[in-house]
């Protein structure tokens, strides 16, 4: 256990958020963009597990700030679905370069 | 390098190849499967950190939840099996071009801060004591976000309802006037 030290698994975290973010940047279809953003919060949730577990291992405080991030990520899910498939409804399409009516 | 070295190097490897193949592929259906790997490799990660509740609530709550939802939502709004259209050269360029200059500025800044990992408590992260503090009123307790998120849910279970609930035929004929 203590072979693999912490910065590794920050350096894992990292990456994944990085790819979240560059997935995030070249989709234009609302369903993939979403999956970016789960790629992206669950970085965030590793990285929270690891520092509560190698610094603070007489803590629980990241393993809550990791349970509410997964709650609040599952309605954030299930709420943008909801809107994409209302949009679907009325456009015909999920690309965000054909919603563009509230575009300033 | 020993055992759980090695195991904690592949799940990475696992983690990090899902999750670029789930960016990168061109068809929708095929991006959600991987995600899907993604997933169940950051919830092996958790099994390998011991901490088995999270890692269950990972494979609960994303696994089993968000993905299937996500592929409802493939299969409802388009065609799986058609090719999305591939993003300009220019823009992927310049996205992996930020990618990979945001990486690498936090690998120093992670490689450069030395972290004091040498705390020898044990972790102890059982269920029984999970529970105890999430519903605990004291100091370090967390029953009022535990509160708060149960109000969270409910606001996003009706406010899914309400975006999703066909609109009755008053409100089309209302619409219709208003277009008029």
């Amino acid at each position: 256990m203590n072979e693999v030290p912490l910065t590794h698994i920050l350096f894992l975290s990292t990456a994944l958020f990085f790819i979240g973010m560059y997935g995030l940047f070249t989709r234009r279809n609302l369903i993939t963009m979403l999956m970016s953003i789960e790629l992206m919060l669950n970085s965030v949730n590793i990285n929270f597990v690891a520092f509560n577990k190698y610094l603070f291992p007489d803590k629980l405080d990241g393993l809550f700030f990791s349970l509410f991030i997964i709650t609040i990520a599952a309605a954030e899910a299930a709420v943008a679905i909801a809107i994409i498939i209302n949009l679907y409804r009325s456009h015909q399409s999920i690309d965000v370069d054909d919603a563009t009516e509230m575009k300033f | 390098m020993n055992t759980s070295a090695i195991i904690f190097y592949a799940i990475a490897t696992l983690i990090l190849g899902a999750a670029l193949l789930a960016v990168t592929s061109l068809k929708i259906f095929r991006s959600a499967i991987w995600l899907l790997f993604s997933l169940v490799g950051i919830a092996a990660l958790y099994f390998w950190m011991q901490v088995e509740f999270i890692a269950a609530i990972q494979i609960v709550v994303y696994v089993g939840g968000i993905v299937v939802l996500i592929i409802f939502s493939i299969f409802l709004t388009q065609q799986s099996g058609k090719e999305m259209a591939k993003p300009a050269t220019s823009k992927i360029i310049f996205s992996a071009l930020a990618a990979l200059l945001g990486t690498a500025f936090t690998f120093n800044l992670i490689n450069h801060y030395g972290f004091n990992t040498l705390s020898s408590q044990p972790f102890n992260s059982s269920v029984s004591e999970i529970g105890t503090q999430m519903l605990s009123t004291t100091a370090y307790g967390f029953i009022l976000p535990f509160e708060v998120v149960s109000m969270l849910l409910l606001a996003a279970m009706v406010g899914c309802i309400v975006i999703a609930m066909k609109p009755t035929s008053a409100e089309i004929v209302h619409l219709n006037k208003k277009e008029d």
